[in-house]
């Protein structure tokens, strides 16, 4: 007995040595979206200038699409444009915009020196659809299913490989979804 | 000598003394209603900013802390009560919002730790207290 008591600290040491190891391996920062699988924000955007069409909840019905929030603003999102725009050109997939945030024509600006990889744009000068959509930062892309749930959140700026690896594959899987559904 | 350090000492003191609190809280967002904006300043202390993790949105000068702080002001004038307002950002954010975690299912462990870890220090001194009784008694015994 008397000599368990002294093993008891090197034990209590060796779990919150594992505890702690294993905490260090992830991101405190990290929070999930409330939001998978549950049914897409309800949102009616105006469009922002030079743009004719807003951007509609309804508008995506039965589309598996990405919605990308941006802003002219945001500095990561210049580092996810050509990306954006690479997936436009070659992928066969809608990818749908909401400008947030941003002063009126900024965001229109800024797609133009730039180029616009988005099927549709939203305005969002208030932020008050992002924050519908739990956002915590730009850029911010959502994948949406045929049946208009949210099925994945990516925080930051996609990169080629997060393309590849992660979302291309999901939105392949959404599509089968969809076709097998009646 | 003595005077000029004293007089220093007391300028330092009153010009600390009457600074203001830095708020992140600007005054367009205050609203007319006392109640209602201390109702607001409360509830902004008790929600997340998530931008910079560690603040509250009462404190914080992130963009969209401030779009939150609007928010939690036009539902509480919209006459939303304190609890729908919580519940309409934690479905939005998740639980992650709110700055003390709620008491369910997988937070459970977290609350009763600081009771866990107390029983445990207590069944260990206990053991210790008996321990050293004992030895007393048999010090005493062979008196």
């Amino acid at each position: 007995m008397s000599r368990m008591v002294f093993l008891a600290p090197l034990a209590l040491f060796v779990v919150l040595g594992i505890y702690f190891a294993v905490g260090l391996t992830r991101d405190p920062s990290y929070m999930p979206s409330a939001l998978i699988d549950k049914p897409l924000p309800v949102f009616d955007l105006a469009a922002i200038e030079g743009v004719e069409l807003g951007f509609a909840t309804r508008d995506l019905d039965g589309e598996v699409a990405l919605i990308n929030f941006f802003g002219s603003w945001c500095i990561s999102c210049i580092v996810e444009h050509p990306v954006l725009m690479d997936i436009a050109a070659r992928e066969d997939v809608i990818i749908a915009g909401i400008d947030w945030k941003d002063e009126p024509g900024a965001g229109a600006r800024w797609l133009e020196q730039r180029g616009n990889p988005y099927t549709l744009i939203g305005d969002d000068p208030t932020g008050r659809t992002a924050i519908d959509f739990g956002i915590t930062g730009a850029p911010e892309t959502f994948i949406i299913d045929r049946k208009g749930r949210i099925r994945y959140r990516f925080a930051g700026p996609i990169t080629p490989l997060i393309w590849k690896r992660d979302l291309k594959p999901l939105v392949e899987q959404l599509r089968q979804e969809g076709d097998d559904a009646p | 000598m003595r005077r000029s350090l004293i007089s220093a000492a007391l300028a330092l003191i009153l010009a600390v003394a009457f600074v203001a609190p830095v708020l992140a809280v600007d005054p367009d967002e205050v609203l007319d209603d006392a109640v209602l904006e201390q109702r607001a300043r409360d509830l902004s202390r008790q929600l997340r900013c998530v931008v910079c993790q560690s603040q509250n949105i009462d404190n914080s000068n992130a963009p969209l802390a401030k779009d939150m702080r609007l928010l939690v002001r036009e539902r509480l004038v919209a006459g939303d009560s304190d609890e729908a307002i919580l519940t309409y950002l934690v479905a939005r954010y998740g639980d992650y919002i709110l700055l003390k975690p709620p008491v369910q299912t997988n937070t459970a462990f977290l609350w009763a730790a600081p009771a866990l870890i107390f029983a445990f220090a207590a069944v260990i001194a206990g053991f210790y207290l008996a321990r050293m009784r004992r030895a007393d008694n048999d010090a005493a015994d062979k008196r």
